[in-house]
Protein backbone atom coordinates (compact mmCIF):
# COMPACT_ATOMS: atom_id res chain seq x y z
CA UNK A 1 0.00 0.00 0.00
CA UNK A 2 1.23 3.47 -0.81
CA UNK A 3 1.58 5.59 2.31
CA UNK A 4 0.42 8.65 0.41
CA UNK A 5 -3.04 7.04 0.43
CA UNK A 6 -3.07 7.64 4.17
CA UNK A 7 -0.98 10.77 4.29
CA UNK A 8 -2.59 12.78 1.50
CA UNK A 9 -1.06 16.17 0.81
CA UNK A 10 -4.07 17.85 2.45
CA UNK A 11 -3.26 15.97 5.67
CA UNK A 12 0.49 16.63 5.60
CA UNK A 13 -0.12 20.29 4.82
CA UNK A 14 -2.73 20.77 7.56
CA UNK A 15 -0.43 19.01 10.01
CA UNK A 16 2.47 21.32 9.17
CA UNK A 17 0.30 24.45 9.28
CA UNK A 18 -2.84 23.71 11.27
CA UNK A 19 -5.63 26.24 10.62
CA UNK A 20 -7.50 27.95 13.46
CA UNK A 21 -4.91 26.68 15.92
CA UNK A 22 -5.45 29.13 18.77
CA UNK A 23 -7.54 29.88 21.79
CA UNK A 24 -10.78 31.70 21.06
CA UNK A 25 -11.35 34.52 23.58
CA UNK A 26 -15.00 34.84 22.47
CA UNK A 27 -15.68 31.12 22.93
CA UNK A 28 -18.82 30.31 24.89
CA UNK A 29 -18.40 26.56 24.48
CA UNK A 30 -15.23 24.59 25.17
CA UNK A 31 -14.76 20.83 25.15
CA UNK A 32 -11.76 18.52 25.28
CA UNK A 33 -10.80 15.23 23.75
CA UNK A 34 -8.27 12.84 25.18
CA UNK A 35 -7.09 9.43 24.04
CA UNK A 36 -5.02 8.46 27.07
CA UNK A 37 -3.52 5.25 25.71
CA UNK A 38 -2.38 6.95 22.53
CA UNK A 39 -1.65 10.29 24.19
CA UNK A 40 -3.55 12.53 21.76
CA UNK A 41 -5.12 15.58 23.37
CA UNK A 42 -7.29 18.31 21.92
CA UNK A 43 -9.33 21.28 23.11
CA UNK A 44 -12.00 22.74 20.85
CA UNK A 45 -13.23 26.32 21.32
CA UNK A 46 -16.62 27.29 19.86
CA UNK A 47 -18.34 30.64 19.67
CA UNK A 48 -21.96 29.66 19.32
CA UNK A 49 -24.41 32.31 18.05
CA UNK A 50 -27.89 30.87 18.45
CA UNK A 51 -27.64 27.53 16.72
CA UNK A 52 -24.85 28.66 14.41
CA UNK A 53 -21.12 28.12 14.91
CA UNK A 54 -19.89 31.69 14.49
CA UNK A 55 -16.27 30.74 15.07
CA UNK A 56 -14.30 27.63 16.03
CA UNK A 57 -10.67 26.90 16.87
CA UNK A 58 -8.58 24.20 18.49
CA UNK A 59 -5.34 23.45 20.28
CA UNK A 60 -3.75 20.13 21.00
CA UNK A 61 -1.01 17.63 20.46
CA UNK A 62 -1.07 14.40 18.54
CA UNK A 63 -0.28 12.61 15.32
CA UNK A 64 -0.64 14.09 11.85
CA UNK A 65 -4.04 12.43 11.35
CA UNK A 66 -5.53 13.90 14.53
CA UNK A 67 -4.08 17.37 14.05
CA UNK A 68 -4.94 17.64 10.35
CA UNK A 69 -8.43 16.28 10.98
CA UNK A 70 -9.09 18.93 13.63
CA UNK A 71 -7.66 21.62 11.36
CA UNK A 72 -9.88 20.64 8.43
CA UNK A 73 -12.83 20.25 10.79
CA UNK A 74 -12.61 23.85 12.01
CA UNK A 75 -12.62 25.07 8.40
CA UNK A 76 -15.66 22.97 7.52
CA UNK A 77 -17.68 23.76 10.66
CA UNK A 78 -17.28 27.52 10.78
CA UNK A 79 -20.60 29.18 9.95
CA UNK A 80 -22.58 25.93 10.09
CA UNK A 81 -25.73 25.25 12.10
CA UNK A 82 -25.77 22.48 14.66
CA UNK A 83 -27.80 20.26 12.32
CA UNK A 84 -25.34 20.86 9.49
CA UNK A 85 -22.43 20.08 11.81
CA UNK A 86 -24.00 16.74 12.79
CA UNK A 87 -24.59 15.88 9.12
CA UNK A 88 -20.99 16.73 8.22
CA UNK A 89 -19.67 14.60 11.07
CA UNK A 90 -21.82 11.71 9.88
CA UNK A 91 -20.37 12.07 6.39
CA UNK A 92 -16.85 12.27 7.77
CA UNK A 93 -17.36 9.09 9.80
CA UNK A 94 -18.48 7.29 6.64
CA UNK A 95 -15.39 8.52 4.83
CA UNK A 96 -12.93 7.30 7.49
CA UNK A 97 -14.67 4.03 8.32
CA UNK A 98 -15.77 2.95 4.84
CA UNK A 99 -13.32 4.82 2.65
CA UNK A 100 -16.10 6.36 0.54
CA UNK A 101 -14.86 9.70 -0.74
CA UNK A 102 -17.26 12.59 -1.17
CA UNK A 103 -16.60 14.19 -4.54
CA UNK A 104 -18.08 17.47 -3.34
CA UNK A 105 -15.84 17.70 -0.31
CA UNK A 106 -12.24 17.04 -1.28
CA UNK A 107 -10.78 18.14 2.05
CA UNK A 108 -12.86 15.66 4.05
CA UNK A 109 -12.26 13.02 1.39
CA UNK A 110 -8.53 13.32 1.95
CA UNK A 111 -9.13 11.16 5.03
CA UNK A 112 -10.60 8.24 3.03
CA UNK A 113 -7.30 6.34 3.30
CA UNK A 114 -7.71 6.14 7.06
CA UNK A 115 -10.21 3.28 6.68
CA UNK A 116 -7.32 1.03 5.61
CA UNK A 117 -5.64 1.76 8.96
CA UNK A 118 -8.38 0.86 11.46
CA UNK A 119 -6.13 1.73 14.41
CA UNK A 120 -6.04 5.34 13.20
CA UNK A 121 -9.80 5.98 12.88
CA UNK A 122 -9.81 7.10 16.50
CA UNK A 123 -7.20 9.73 15.66
CA UNK A 124 -9.27 11.15 12.84
CA UNK A 125 -12.49 11.41 14.84
CA UNK A 126 -11.22 12.71 18.21
CA UNK A 127 -11.50 16.42 17.34
CA UNK A 128 -14.93 15.95 15.81
CA UNK A 129 -16.28 14.25 18.92
CA UNK A 130 -14.93 17.08 21.06
CA UNK A 131 -16.49 19.67 18.75
CA UNK A 132 -19.91 18.00 18.77
CA UNK A 133 -19.74 17.79 22.57
CA UNK A 134 -18.84 21.48 22.68
CA UNK A 135 -21.76 22.65 20.57
CA UNK A 136 -24.12 20.58 22.68
CA UNK A 137 -22.73 22.18 25.83
CA UNK A 138 -21.55 18.82 27.00
CA UNK A 139 -18.42 19.33 29.09
CA UNK A 140 -17.49 15.65 29.27
CA UNK A 141 -14.04 14.86 27.80
CA UNK A 142 -14.42 12.98 24.55
CA UNK A 143 -12.43 9.83 23.92
CA UNK A 144 -12.40 7.61 20.86
CA UNK A 145 -10.29 4.80 22.34
CA UNK B 1 23.56 -24.89 31.62
CA UNK B 2 25.70 -22.19 33.23
CA UNK B 3 26.25 -18.89 31.41
CA UNK B 4 29.79 -18.61 30.20
CA UNK B 5 31.72 -15.39 30.72
CA UNK B 6 33.94 -16.21 27.76
CA UNK B 7 31.07 -17.05 25.47
CA UNK B 8 32.40 -17.81 22.02
CA UNK B 9 30.64 -15.60 19.51
CA UNK B 10 27.29 -17.15 18.64
CA UNK B 11 26.18 -17.33 15.01
CA UNK B 12 23.57 -14.59 15.37
CA UNK B 13 22.22 -14.91 11.84
CA UNK B 14 21.65 -18.66 12.31
CA UNK B 15 19.78 -18.02 15.55
CA UNK B 16 17.08 -16.24 13.58
CA UNK B 17 16.00 -19.61 12.19
CA UNK B 18 15.06 -20.64 15.73
CA UNK B 19 12.21 -18.09 15.63
CA UNK B 20 9.47 -19.21 13.23
CA UNK B 21 7.67 -15.84 13.29
CA UNK B 22 10.65 -13.94 11.89
CA UNK B 23 10.48 -15.62 8.49
CA UNK B 24 7.46 -13.68 7.31
CA UNK B 25 6.96 -10.55 5.26
CA UNK B 26 4.88 -7.61 6.46
CA UNK B 27 3.41 -5.20 3.89
CA UNK B 28 5.62 -6.82 1.27
CA UNK B 29 8.90 -6.46 3.20
CA UNK B 30 10.82 -8.96 5.35
CA UNK B 31 9.73 -8.37 8.94
CA UNK B 32 12.11 -6.40 11.14
CA UNK B 33 10.95 -6.83 14.71
CA UNK B 34 12.18 -3.93 16.85
CA UNK B 35 9.48 -3.97 19.54
CA UNK B 36 11.28 -6.29 21.92
CA UNK B 37 10.92 -3.93 24.86
CA UNK B 38 7.19 -4.63 24.68
CA UNK B 39 7.51 -8.37 24.11
CA UNK B 40 10.06 -10.64 22.48
CA UNK B 41 9.46 -13.41 19.96
CA UNK B 42 9.60 -17.07 20.98
CA UNK B 43 12.06 -19.69 19.75
CA UNK B 44 10.75 -23.00 18.48
CA UNK B 45 11.99 -24.84 21.60
CA UNK B 46 9.71 -22.69 23.78
CA UNK B 47 6.69 -23.18 21.51
CA UNK B 48 7.37 -26.93 21.38
CA UNK B 49 7.68 -27.14 25.16
CA UNK B 50 4.14 -25.76 25.47
CA UNK B 51 2.81 -28.20 22.91
CA UNK B 52 4.61 -31.10 24.57
CA UNK B 53 3.29 -30.16 27.98
CA UNK B 54 -0.31 -29.95 26.77
CA UNK B 55 -0.03 -33.09 24.64
CA UNK B 56 1.61 -35.27 27.29
CA UNK B 57 1.71 -33.95 30.84
CA UNK B 58 -1.21 -31.60 31.39
CA UNK B 59 -2.90 -31.89 34.80
CA UNK B 60 -3.34 -29.69 37.85
CA UNK B 61 -0.42 -29.32 40.23
CA UNK B 62 0.15 -30.11 43.90
CA UNK B 63 -3.24 -31.68 44.60
CA UNK B 64 -3.31 -34.87 42.61
CA UNK B 65 -1.78 -38.26 43.21
CA UNK B 66 -2.19 -39.61 39.70
CA UNK B 67 0.66 -39.89 37.22
CA UNK B 68 -0.14 -36.82 35.10
CA UNK B 69 -0.54 -34.61 38.16
CA UNK B 70 2.81 -35.85 39.38
CA UNK B 71 4.41 -34.97 36.03
CA UNK B 72 2.78 -31.52 35.89
CA UNK B 73 3.89 -30.78 39.46
CA UNK B 74 7.40 -31.98 38.73
CA UNK B 75 7.62 -29.80 35.62
CA UNK B 76 6.22 -26.76 37.41
CA UNK B 77 8.60 -27.09 40.37
CA UNK B 78 11.54 -27.85 38.07
CA UNK B 79 10.84 -24.53 36.40
CA UNK B 80 10.98 -22.82 39.81
CA UNK B 81 14.34 -24.43 40.55
CA UNK B 82 15.62 -23.38 37.11
CA UNK B 83 14.54 -19.76 37.72
CA UNK B 84 16.34 -19.77 41.07
CA UNK B 85 19.49 -20.98 39.34
CA UNK B 86 19.05 -18.43 36.52
CA UNK B 87 19.06 -15.44 38.89
CA UNK B 88 21.28 -17.14 41.50
CA UNK B 89 18.69 -17.10 44.29
CA UNK B 90 19.75 -18.84 47.50
CA UNK B 91 16.66 -21.07 47.41
CA UNK B 92 13.85 -21.94 45.04
CA UNK B 93 11.50 -21.03 47.90
CA UNK B 94 12.35 -17.43 47.07
CA UNK B 95 10.78 -17.75 43.61
CA UNK B 96 7.10 -16.77 43.34
CA UNK B 97 5.46 -17.32 39.97
CA UNK B 98 3.30 -14.40 38.88
CA UNK B 99 1.60 -13.24 35.69
CA UNK B 100 4.44 -10.83 35.08
CA UNK B 101 6.43 -7.92 36.45
CA UNK B 102 3.30 -5.87 37.10
CA UNK B 103 1.72 -8.54 39.27
CA UNK B 104 4.96 -9.05 41.19
CA UNK B 105 5.23 -5.35 42.00
CA UNK B 106 1.56 -5.21 42.95
CA UNK B 107 2.06 -8.19 45.25
CA UNK B 108 4.70 -6.27 47.20
CA UNK B 109 2.71 -3.03 47.19
CA UNK B 110 -0.43 -4.79 48.41
CA UNK B 111 1.24 -6.76 51.19
CA UNK B 112 3.24 -3.75 52.37
CA UNK B 113 0.01 -1.96 53.29
CA UNK B 114 0.35 -3.34 56.81
CA UNK B 115 4.04 -2.41 57.03
CA UNK B 116 3.90 1.34 56.29
CA UNK B 117 2.42 4.20 58.29
CA UNK B 118 2.08 7.99 57.99
CA UNK B 119 5.49 9.60 58.13
CA UNK B 120 7.14 6.75 56.24
CA UNK B 121 8.28 7.25 52.68
CA UNK B 122 8.54 5.22 49.47
CA UNK B 123 11.36 6.15 47.10
CA UNK B 124 11.19 5.58 43.34
CA UNK B 125 12.86 7.26 40.35
CA UNK B 126 11.58 9.67 37.73
CA UNK B 127 12.17 7.03 35.04
CA UNK B 128 9.68 4.46 36.31
CA UNK B 129 7.42 2.47 34.03
CA UNK B 130 3.84 3.03 35.22
CA UNK B 131 3.88 -0.49 36.68
CA UNK B 132 6.66 0.54 39.08
CA UNK B 133 4.97 3.83 39.96
CA UNK B 134 1.19 3.44 40.20
CA UNK B 135 1.27 0.53 42.73
CA UNK B 136 3.43 2.73 45.01
CA UNK B 137 1.11 5.71 44.51
CA UNK B 138 -1.76 3.54 45.70
CA UNK B 139 0.29 2.14 48.58
CA UNK B 140 1.16 5.70 49.63
CA UNK B 141 -2.52 6.63 49.49
CA UNK B 142 -3.56 3.61 51.56
CA UNK B 143 -0.94 4.11 54.25
CA UNK B 144 -0.34 7.88 54.37
CA UNK B 145 3.29 7.35 53.38
CA UNK B 146 4.96 9.91 51.10
CA UNK B 147 6.24 9.14 47.62
CA UNK B 148 9.71 10.56 46.84
CA UNK B 149 11.62 10.60 43.55
CA UNK B 150 15.26 10.26 42.52
CA UNK B 151 15.55 12.84 39.71
CA UNK B 152 16.56 12.09 36.13
CA UNK B 153 19.30 14.40 34.83
CA UNK B 154 17.68 15.23 31.46
CA UNK B 155 17.73 13.85 27.91
CA UNK B 156 20.86 11.84 28.74
CA UNK B 157 18.64 9.84 31.07
CA UNK B 158 20.87 9.20 34.06
CA UNK B 159 19.78 9.09 37.67
CA UNK B 160 20.97 12.13 39.59
CA UNK B 161 22.30 10.44 42.71
CA UNK B 162 23.78 13.60 44.24
CA UNK B 163 20.90 13.92 46.71
CA UNK B 164 20.06 10.26 47.25
CA UNK B 165 21.40 10.04 50.79
CA UNK B 166 19.18 12.96 51.77
CA UNK B 167 16.19 11.26 50.15
CA UNK B 168 16.82 7.90 51.81
CA UNK B 169 17.23 9.63 55.17
CA UNK B 170 13.58 10.79 54.97
CA UNK B 171 12.34 7.63 56.62
CA UNK B 172 12.30 5.66 53.37
CA UNK B 173 11.02 2.13 53.96
CA UNK B 174 11.08 0.90 50.38
CA UNK B 175 13.16 1.93 47.34
CA UNK B 176 11.98 0.69 43.93
CA UNK B 177 13.84 1.33 40.66
CA UNK B 178 14.37 -0.21 37.21
CA UNK B 179 17.60 -2.07 36.50
CA UNK B 180 17.29 -0.92 32.87
CA UNK B 181 14.95 1.91 31.84
CA UNK B 182 12.38 0.83 29.23
CA UNK B 183 12.49 4.22 27.51
CA UNK B 184 15.91 5.71 28.17
CA UNK B 185 17.90 2.49 27.94
CA UNK B 186 19.84 3.56 31.02
CA UNK B 187 21.52 0.77 32.97
CA UNK B 188 21.20 1.85 36.58
CA UNK B 189 23.83 0.97 39.21
CA UNK B 190 21.52 -1.56 40.83
CA UNK B 191 24.08 -3.02 43.21
CA UNK B 192 24.99 0.41 44.58
CA UNK B 193 21.34 1.45 44.91
CA UNK B 194 20.46 -1.73 46.82
CA UNK B 195 23.42 -1.17 49.15
CA UNK B 196 22.37 2.41 49.83
CA UNK B 197 18.79 1.29 50.54
CA UNK B 198 20.01 -1.41 52.90
CA UNK B 199 22.22 1.07 54.77
CA UNK B 200 19.09 3.08 55.53
CA UNK B 201 17.04 0.06 56.51
CA UNK B 202 14.91 0.32 53.38
CA UNK B 203 13.72 -2.67 51.36
CA UNK B 204 14.99 -2.63 47.76
CA UNK B 205 12.76 -3.57 44.81
CA UNK B 206 14.37 -4.06 41.40
CA UNK B 207 12.19 -3.88 38.29
CA UNK B 208 14.09 -6.29 36.05
CA UNK B 209 11.55 -6.38 33.20
CA UNK B 210 14.08 -4.97 30.71
CA UNK B 211 17.18 -6.64 32.14
CA UNK B 212 16.44 -10.25 33.11
CA UNK B 213 16.45 -11.55 29.54
CA UNK B 214 19.24 -9.31 28.33
CA UNK B 215 22.09 -9.54 30.83
CA UNK B 216 23.30 -11.70 33.68
CA UNK B 217 21.20 -11.03 36.78
CA UNK B 218 22.44 -12.29 40.15
CA UNK B 219 20.15 -11.38 43.04
CA UNK B 220 22.76 -12.22 45.67
CA UNK B 221 25.42 -10.10 43.98
CA UNK B 222 22.91 -7.27 43.58
CA UNK B 223 21.93 -7.56 47.22
CA UNK B 224 18.29 -6.81 46.43
CA UNK B 225 15.31 -7.72 48.60
CA UNK B 226 12.90 -8.13 45.68
CA UNK B 227 13.32 -8.46 41.93
CA UNK B 228 10.49 -8.83 39.42
CA UNK B 229 10.46 -9.78 35.75
CA UNK B 230 8.25 -11.09 32.93
CA UNK B 231 8.73 -14.28 30.93
CA UNK B 232 7.40 -12.82 27.69
CA UNK B 233 10.13 -10.18 27.52
CA UNK B 234 12.81 -12.90 27.54
CA UNK B 235 11.72 -15.36 24.86
CA UNK B 236 9.16 -17.03 27.15
CA UNK B 237 5.36 -17.17 27.02
CA UNK B 238 3.02 -14.36 28.04
CA UNK B 239 1.22 -14.65 31.36
CA UNK B 240 4.14 -16.01 33.38
CA UNK B 241 6.52 -13.92 35.45
CA UNK B 242 8.68 -14.12 38.51
CA UNK B 243 8.92 -12.31 41.77
CA UNK B 244 12.10 -13.03 43.67
CA UNK B 245 11.90 -12.16 47.35
CA UNK B 246 14.35 -12.67 50.18
CA UNK B 247 13.03 -15.66 52.12
CA UNK B 248 12.78 -13.93 55.48
CA UNK B 249 10.75 -11.09 53.98
CA UNK B 250 8.42 -13.43 52.10
CA UNK B 251 7.82 -15.38 55.29
CA UNK B 252 6.95 -12.22 57.21
CA UNK B 253 4.56 -10.91 54.58
CA UNK B 254 0.81 -11.38 54.50
CA UNK B 255 -0.70 -13.29 51.56
CA UNK B 256 -1.63 -11.42 48.40
CA UNK B 257 -4.48 -13.23 46.66
CA UNK B 258 -6.18 -16.04 48.54
CA UNK B 259 -7.94 -19.27 47.68
CA UNK B 260 -6.82 -22.75 46.80
CA UNK B 261 -3.20 -23.91 46.96
CA UNK B 262 -2.07 -21.05 49.21
CA UNK B 263 -3.56 -22.50 52.39
CA UNK B 264 -2.32 -24.96 54.99
CA UNK B 265 -5.70 -25.55 56.58
CA UNK B 266 -9.12 -23.98 56.17
CA UNK B 267 -11.99 -23.87 58.62
CA UNK B 268 -15.22 -21.97 58.23
CA UNK B 269 -14.02 -18.98 60.22
CA UNK B 270 -10.29 -18.90 59.65
CA UNK B 271 -7.38 -20.35 57.71
CA UNK B 272 -3.66 -20.78 57.97
CA UNK B 273 -1.24 -20.22 55.14
CA UNK B 274 0.85 -22.60 53.11
CA UNK B 275 4.61 -22.12 53.27
CA UNK B 276 6.51 -19.76 51.01
CA UNK B 277 6.34 -19.49 48.01
CA UNK B 278 2.99 -21.29 47.72
CA UNK B 279 1.46 -18.76 50.14
CA UNK B 280 1.62 -16.27 47.26
CA UNK B 281 0.30 -18.55 44.50
CA UNK B 282 -3.45 -18.79 44.99
CA UNK B 283 -5.40 -20.81 42.46
CA UNK B 284 -4.19 -22.94 39.58
CA UNK B 285 -0.97 -21.36 38.32
CA UNK B 286 0.14 -20.93 34.71
CA UNK B 287 1.82 -24.36 34.63
CA UNK B 288 2.43 -24.38 30.89
CA UNK B 289 3.82 -20.87 31.17
CA UNK B 290 6.34 -22.00 33.78
CA UNK B 291 7.33 -24.92 31.53
CA UNK B 292 7.77 -22.53 28.60
CA UNK B 293 9.78 -20.12 30.73
CA UNK B 294 12.06 -23.00 31.75
CA UNK B 295 12.71 -23.73 28.07
CA UNK B 296 13.36 -20.03 27.41
CA UNK B 297 15.93 -19.80 30.22
CA UNK B 298 17.74 -22.86 28.86
CA UNK B 299 17.71 -21.28 25.40
CA UNK B 300 19.15 -17.97 26.62
CA UNK B 301 21.87 -19.63 28.67
CA UNK B 302 22.86 -21.85 25.76
CA UNK B 303 23.66 -18.65 23.87
CA UNK B 304 25.08 -16.92 26.93
CA UNK B 305 23.70 -13.82 28.57
CA UNK B 306 26.98 -11.85 28.45
CA UNK B 307 27.00 -12.37 24.68
CA UNK B 308 23.35 -11.34 24.39
CA UNK B 309 23.99 -8.21 26.46
CA UNK B 310 26.94 -7.23 24.28
CA UNK B 311 24.98 -7.93 21.08
CA UNK B 312 21.88 -5.91 22.08
CA UNK B 313 23.92 -3.03 23.43
CA UNK B 314 26.09 -2.88 20.31
CA UNK B 315 23.01 -2.63 18.05
CA UNK B 316 21.57 0.11 20.29
CA UNK B 317 24.80 2.13 20.36
CA UNK B 318 25.17 1.85 16.57
CA UNK B 319 21.55 2.91 16.06
CA UNK B 320 21.99 5.81 18.49
CA UNK B 321 25.11 7.09 16.75
CA UNK B 322 23.59 6.87 13.28
CA UNK B 323 20.18 8.25 14.22
CA UNK B 324 21.98 11.32 15.60
CA UNK B 325 22.63 12.28 11.96
CA UNK B 326 18.91 12.46 11.08
CA UNK B 327 17.78 16.11 10.74
CA UNK B 328 15.41 17.17 13.53
CA UNK B 329 16.02 14.14 15.75
CA UNK B 330 16.13 14.28 19.55
CA UNK B 331 17.68 11.22 21.16
CA UNK B 332 17.10 10.10 24.72
CA UNK B 333 19.22 8.15 27.14
CA UNK B 334 22.96 7.85 27.65
CA UNK B 335 25.23 8.14 24.63
CA UNK B 336 27.67 5.58 26.01
CA UNK B 337 26.83 2.32 27.72
CA UNK B 338 23.15 1.49 27.34
CA UNK B 339 20.68 -1.35 27.26
CA UNK B 340 19.37 -2.67 23.96
CA UNK B 341 16.98 0.10 22.96
CA UNK B 342 16.87 3.60 21.51
CA UNK B 343 14.14 6.20 21.99
CA UNK B 344 13.82 9.38 19.95
CA UNK B 345 11.60 12.24 18.89
CA UNK B 346 11.52 13.63 15.37
CA UNK B 347 10.69 17.31 14.81
CA UNK B 348 7.49 17.66 12.79
CA UNK B 349 6.68 13.95 12.86
CA UNK B 350 4.57 12.50 15.64
CA UNK B 351 5.70 9.11 16.94
CA UNK B 352 2.55 7.35 15.74
CA UNK B 353 3.09 8.68 12.23
CA UNK B 354 6.70 7.49 12.32
CA UNK B 355 5.55 4.03 13.49
CA UNK B 356 2.93 3.81 10.74
CA UNK B 357 5.53 4.92 8.20
CA UNK B 358 8.03 2.27 9.32
CA UNK B 359 5.33 -0.41 9.53
CA UNK B 360 4.63 0.06 5.83
CA UNK B 361 8.22 -1.07 5.25
CA UNK B 362 7.77 -4.08 7.53
CA UNK B 363 9.59 -2.55 10.51
CA UNK B 364 7.83 -2.93 13.87
CA UNK B 365 8.55 0.00 16.20
CA UNK B 366 6.66 1.40 19.16
CA UNK B 367 5.41 4.96 19.46
CA UNK B 368 3.79 6.78 22.34
CA UNK B 369 4.56 7.36 25.98
CA UNK B 370 5.79 3.77 26.60
CA UNK B 371 4.12 3.85 30.02
CA UNK B 372 6.49 6.53 31.31
CA UNK B 373 4.17 9.54 30.98
CA UNK B 374 5.58 11.60 33.88
CA UNK B 375 9.10 11.28 32.47
CA UNK B 376 8.07 12.65 29.07
CA UNK B 377 6.12 15.42 30.77
CA UNK B 378 9.31 16.38 32.61
CA UNK B 379 11.37 16.23 29.42
CA UNK B 380 8.72 18.21 27.53
CA UNK B 381 7.74 15.73 24.82
CA UNK B 382 4.45 13.83 24.62
CA UNK B 383 5.37 10.87 22.47
CA UNK B 384 8.55 9.23 21.26
CA UNK B 385 9.48 6.37 18.95
CA UNK B 386 11.35 3.37 20.33
CA UNK B 387 13.41 0.69 18.63
CA UNK B 388 14.31 -2.13 21.02
CA UNK B 389 16.62 -4.97 20.10
CA UNK B 390 17.09 -8.63 20.90
CA UNK B 391 19.38 -11.50 20.09
CA UNK B 392 17.84 -12.18 16.66
CA UNK B 393 18.25 -8.61 15.37
CA UNK B 394 21.07 -7.85 12.96
CA UNK B 395 23.18 -4.86 11.82
CA UNK B 396 21.46 -5.13 8.42
CA UNK B 397 18.13 -4.53 10.17
CA UNK B 398 19.56 -1.46 11.87
CA UNK B 399 20.54 -0.24 8.37
CA UNK B 400 16.88 -0.52 7.37
CA UNK B 401 15.84 1.40 10.50
CA UNK B 402 18.22 4.24 9.73
CA UNK B 403 16.94 4.38 6.15
CA UNK B 404 13.29 4.52 7.09
CA UNK B 405 13.78 7.19 9.77
CA UNK B 406 15.60 9.40 7.25
CA UNK B 407 12.70 8.92 4.82
CA UNK B 408 10.10 9.63 7.53
CA UNK B 409 11.91 12.83 8.51
CA UNK B 410 11.80 13.96 4.90
CA UNK B 411 8.17 12.88 4.36
CA UNK B 412 6.71 14.61 7.42
CA UNK B 413 9.25 17.43 7.79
Amino acid sequence: MDLTELYQSVILENNRRPRNYRKLPEANRIASGNNPVCGDEITVFVQLDGDRIADISFQGAGCAISQASASVMTQRLKGRTLAEAETLFGRFKEIVTEGKPDDEDLDLSAFAGVHQFPARIKCATLGWHAAINAVHGDSVTASTE
Amino acid sequence: MKPSIDASAPDWAALRDDFPILGQSVHGHPLVYFDNGATTQKPRVVIESLVHYYEHDNANVHRGVHELSFRATTAYEAARTRVAEFIHAASSDEIVFTRGTTEGLNLIAYTFTSRLKPGDAILVTEMEHHSNLVPWQLLAKRTGARLLFVPVTGDDGLLDLSGIEGLLAQNVKLFAFPQVSNTLGTINPAQELCARARAHGAVSVVDAAQSAGHMPVDVQALGCDFLAFSGHKMAGPTGIGVLYGRLKLLEEMDPFQSGGDMIASVQYDHSTWNKVPHKFEAGTPHIAGAVGLHAALDYLDAIGRPAIAAHDSQLARDAYARLAEVPGIRLFGPSGERGGLVCFGLAGAHAHDVVTFADQEGIALRGGHHCTQPLWHKLGIAATTRASFYLYNTPAEVDRLIGVIHRAAKFFG
